[in-house]
């Protein structure tokens, strides 16, 4: 059994693999890493995977190892990922995503009239706060426009 | 607003009481002789950006205006960005006022001089924030103060900042608004963190008595899309000086201005009284703020 599943994404030689990302999330995930089609690395993924906690999408990126503050932006959508870099088909690192304090240029702010939904040279900028019940929102740093929910809704 | 601590906002408002008797005429001041102001007001003002010039006069300094927006370089298809780069050559403070929401944030990223935001779209008006807590400490207290807040509290920026900011002395809020224009649900759960007392309700009754400050603000005709709808809030959020008879005598009435029709003119003569003071009191304010961001006072 574990040899089939095995077949469905070939484990690779060296690069990073991105586990336990909510099912349905790996096109978010590969679209908040600026993963496209001009990206030169091969990466493959799985989506709705069956792991042990219910159903999983798993990314694999090929010879390249992702920044770690870069991955940490993914903890937006996907708070339980787990990261592993691999080097020469073995997990040499494994760490859970952080949620980041601040990210710039990923999501788009709520507000219409915000000066950072106009031609302006810059980038959106969120603060990432967290209420007292843990749930994670965005507070935008130019107009203080706040999204609680559907994060995924604004990604770019 | 929120990027000031208690300890900076006193600084500004001292500085404005040393200031208040230049702003009066009543002594000449020279601190921002040879300084020039650059105003780019990018949308209509009258009061904030007449007290901006009236501050840099007081002060001794200079002012150049960006004119009116359909003659500039605006109306090329320049951006925001490019504006304040070029502006931040000639001047060596910026005032400006924007449409957009978050303009003066970005602003203050591409210029090289300081600028002070004289509002941007529907969030921002800082200085009308600063302006409102002199006014309370002058003609009241800060500390610990009995408010009432009352109109357009959804949509209102002045009463917005105003009480995030009067939550850093302690206070006791009430907020009078119909069901339709309240209070943002996350400002007053932000309040309540703060462990602020507040109290909502949709007419003054039982609210006059109790107050030493009622802001009051204007509640426009496009929020309602039944014109009886208005007129009946609008009725119901109106102050005169018969209402007025219940205050305590040290009530300080307070209004960022223009009023349509929600203060009486009957209110004018009581000593309650008080947002005419209010407007002038923006431009102590203005003057302390363009002095310290200049540089000359420290």
């Amino acid at each position: 059994m574990r040899e089939k599943r095995d077949l469905k994404v070939q484990a690779i030689e060296k690069g990073t693999v991105i586990d336990h990302i909510p099912a349905g999330q790996a096109l978010n995930v590969l679209h908040i890493l600026g993963i496209s089609g001009d990206f030169k690395s091969t990466v493959s993924f799985v989506m709705n995977a069956q792991g042990a906690r219910g159903k999983k999408d798993v990314v694999k990126i090929e010879g390249k190892e992702i920044n770690v503050g870069e991955l940490n932006k993914i903890a937006l959508i996907a708070p339980g990922a787990t990261v592993n870099i691999i080097r020469n088909f073995e997990v040499k690192r494994k760490y859970n995503v952080i949620i980041p304090n601040y990210i710039e240029g990923v999501l788009r702010c709520i507000n219409p009239n915000c000066i950072s939904n106009s031609k302006e040279p810059i980038k959106s900028k969120f603060a990432v706060l967290q209420s007292e019940e843990k749930e994670v929102f965005l507070r935008c740093v130019y107009c203080n426009s706040i999204i609680y929910e559907n994060i995924v809704r604004h990604l770019f | 607003m929120k990027d000031f601590s208690r300890e900076e906002i006193d600084f500004v408002l001292d500085t404005a009481e040393k200031l208040e008797p230049a702003a009066r005429g009543l002594e000449k001041s020279r601190l921002l002789d040879g300084k020039l102001v650059a105003l780019l007001f990018f949308e209509p003002s009258t009061r904030t950006r007449l007290s901006f010039e009236t501050a840099v006069n007081r002060l001794g300094g200079k002012t150049i205006n960006l004119g009116s927006v359909e003659a500039s370089s605006v109306m090329k298809g320049e951006n925001l960005a490019d504006t304040i780069r070029v502006v931040s050559g000639y001047a060596d403070v910026i005032v400006m006022r924007h449409p957009k929401d978050g303009a003066g944030r970005m602003a203050s990223e591409f210029s090289s001089v300081p600028i002070i935001n004289g509002g941007d779209g529907s969030v921002h008006h800082p200085t009308q924030t600063i302006l409102d807590l002199y006014t309370i400490r002058r003609e009241s207290h800060l500390e610990g103060l009995k408010i009432a807040m009352a109109g357009d509290l959804k949509y209102g920026r002045t009463v917005h900042s105003l009480c995030q900011a009067l939550a850093l002395y302690g206070a006791d809020m009430t907020f009078v608004s119909p069901p339709e224009l309240r209070m943002p649900p996350e400002i007053v759960r932000e309040l309540k963190r703060q462990k602020i007392r507040v109290k909502e309700t949709d007419s003054f009754e039982g609210i006059i008595g109790d107050v030493e400050v009622l802001y009051m603000t204007r509640v426009q005709r496009e929020r309602f899309p039944d014109p009886e709808e208005y007129l009946k809030v609008a009725d119901s959020l109106r102050i005169d000086a018969k209402l007025l008879k219940a205050a305590k005598p040290e009530l300080k009435v307070l209004h960022p201005l223009p009023r349509v029709n929600e203060i009486e003119h009957d209110v004018d003569s009581t000593p309650h009284a008080c947002y005419f003071e209010q407007a002038f009191y923006g431009v102590p304010t203005r003057m302390a703020l363009l002095a310290l961001v200049a540089g000359v006072i420290k």
